[in-house]
């Protein structure tokens, strides 16, 4: 009897427990939420949305969902439990990318069309300043430590560096053509910007708000006009990052100490946006043209399946 | 025939077998270089070719060397197949086949060990492939490994049979060019080896229902199918019918007093 407890308790402890996760993807094309199963990547269910919703956060508590619909020039607030809409925040006109403070209290978004960055106090849902910043801005980072806000402005391809105390920009830095998103190391000291048009991934030391170095990608076989490089996602352990490389139907996996890609995954079509279960065993990726999610199993950097979700998925948050 | 006696029998098959692949060193690499040069060189060409669909038992997308993968090592086993038969058609020449079929054993029991020892080569020179495949990142679950293992001694010995159906058919070794040009090239390129069958589809509904009916793409269809530890059932019955039918008419044609033997004046008497 002891034995069988024991044998039984050391197949538990062995086998690999993964923990269940949600996630929440926006649809550009349906106007709706899909939910789905992160583990198994089936799709639970979806909620309508405002028009064009794009970008997507957890608030800090989880209980809610945060959802940029862009052609409704405001942030949608979402029960998680319901799904229903139960708030909106003034986002400006046009909001695509943003960004909640650490602090949970203030969300930074960028207004491509009015070339400013909105600043939102969640608690009030009123606007708290409008901060000035290039033509189109798009992506839009927050450090760990919330000490630094990060925006980047697509035509003028700069990386704008916001105060989040002041709520003003402190420095610029000119990068690669349409720097499209930005993410910083966990440890803070650097911050990679991709930028779409060059088809680079530039690494700026944040000490010195300058670029350190950049890479490019090629892939056998794909076009180089093909490879322009959008979201860009670092991995806690500050060891590795990915980047989704949008038509090139590819995600590059960069070693962050030798700066170097060390694999190319193939994915859907258009991958746009990237997320971690919490757990860090999966990575997803939303795939804008084939209408699917990406799991790609971190350990062994392989894409385990594909999953329809709905048309143009876009943004990804994901729940424990 | 007492078990002893077929299990001597059946040993001595195999390792004459066995015997004349390792010592045609040539043989073994030129049944790896072709598969190998078919993806290292056709593929590389053909990168995006498979578009967005996900078929199973693919649950991703996948690079065209891994869709052809398993049509490669159908090509090996077809090839083998066929070599088998060549060799077979040089067996009755030289003689030997009459010392074989003139032993007590059941012809079916003689005929199943040649087909037997043949599809175990061709299973070593599929693992070799696959070894090989592994380190162009070509990497199925380590259970399909497993798995592949009964879906190539089937579609191995499905395929062993067509190839000793067609030696019995055969008259002289200088025949075989022919059975190059109306067997195995139609049959690998009419089947889902190089294409799926949604592609073909696209192009050609004759080809498609020529692709859809050749045991050959079945086969490929059930090994596909066990890389990644999944059954296909149609794949497997199909396969399965097409070795039975293929083995009657082989055992049948080489009867000496009703099959070809006798049209051909070649059985044993």
């Amino acid at each position: 009897m002891i034995k069988i407890t024991l044998i039984t308790l050391a197949l538990l402890i062995s086998s690999p427990m993964s923990l269940a996760d949600t996630l929440y993807i926006t649809l550009e094309k349906d106007n709706a939420l899909a939910v789905v199963d992160g583990e198994t990547g089936k799709l639970l269910k979806t909620a309508p949305l405002g028009q064009r919703p794009r970008g997507i956060a957890l608030s800090e508590d989880e209980t809610q969902l945060y959802v940029a619909a862009s052609d409704d020039d405001t942030i949608q607030i979402i029960d998680i439990k319901t799904l229903k809409v139960v708030g909106n925040l003034p986002a400006g006109e046009d909001p695509e990318t943003f960004r909640l403070h650490p602090a949970g209290q203030f969300i930074y978004v960028s207004n491509e069309d009015d070339n400013i960055v909105t600043v939102i106090d969640v608690d009030k849902k009123e606007a708290v300043t409008e901060i000035a910043v290039g033509v189109e801005p798009e992506g839009i980072a927050v450090s760990d430590d919330g000490q630094w806000v990060v925006n980047t402005s697509e035509t003028t391809n700069m990386v704008h560096w916001i105060d989040p105390v002041s709520n003003t920009i402190k420095d610029n830095t000119l990068v690669d053509p349409r720097p499209r998103a930005a993410a910083f190391s966990t440890n803070g000291s650097a911050l990679y910007v991709t930028s779409e048009i060059a088809g680079t991934l530039s690494k700026l030391n944040v000490d010195t708000k300058q670029v350190e170095t950049k890479i490019g990608f090629k892939i056998p076989g794909v076009d180089k006009e093909l490879i322009q490089p959008v979201g860009v996602l670092v991995h806690p352990n500050d060891k590795l990052l990915f980047v989704a490389l949008g038509p090139a139907n590819r995600v590059a996996v960069v070693n962050m100490q030798t700066f170097k890609v060390e694999k190319y995954l193939l994915v859907g079509q258009r991958v746009w946006n990237l997320a971690f279960s919490p757990d860090l065993k999966r990575l997803y990726t939303t795939n804008g043209v084939s209408n699917d999610i990406s799991i790609v199993d971190v350990a062994s950097l392989k894409v385990t399946k594909s999953v329809r979700v709905g048309h143009y998925p876009w943004g990804i948050a994901v729940k424990k | 025939m007492t078990l002893t006696h077929g299990v001597i029998a059946l040993k001595g098959i195999i390792k004459r077998e066995l015997w004349r692949f390792l010592r045609q060193r040539e043989r073994f690499i030129a049944a790896l270089v072709r598969p190998l040069v078919w993806l290292f060189v056709f593929a590389a060409g053909f990168r995006s070719t498979l578009g967005i669909a996900i078929i199973p038992p693919y649950e991703t997308y996948i690079l065209y060397e891994v869709y052809i993968a398993a049509g490669l090592i159908g090509m090996i086993q077809l090839f083998n197949g066929m070599q088998s038969s060549l060799s077979m058609v040089y067996d009755r020449e030289m003689g030997s086949m009459k010392t074989l079929l003139v032993s007590p054993l059941p012809r079916w029991f003689l005929l199943t060990g040649k087909l037997l020892a043949g599809t175990f080569v061709s299973i070593l020179q599929a693992y070799v492939f696959l070894l090989i495949a592994w380190f162009y990142d070509i990497q199925a679950p380590w259970l399909g490994y497993v798995t592949l293992f009964p879906a190539l001694v089937l579609a191995g010995l499905m395929l062993g049979a067509l190839g000793m159906l067609l030696s019995s058919f055969i008259k002289q070794l200088e025949n075989f060019a022919g059975v190059m040009n109306f067997v195995i090239f139609p049959m690998f390129f009419m089947s889902t080896a190089l294409y799926p069958l949604w592609k073909i589809k696209e192009s050609s509904e004759l080809l498609f229902t020529l692709a859809s009916y050749n045991p050959f793409s079945q086969a490929i269809e059930l090994i596909r199918f066990a890389l990644y530890g999944q059954f296909n059932l149609y794949a497997f019955v199909y396969t399965l019918v097409a070795f039975v039918v293929f083995m009657m008419i082989a055992v049948w044609g080489y009867n000496p007093s009703k099959g070809m033997m006798v049209k051909k004046g070649g059985g044993p008497r």
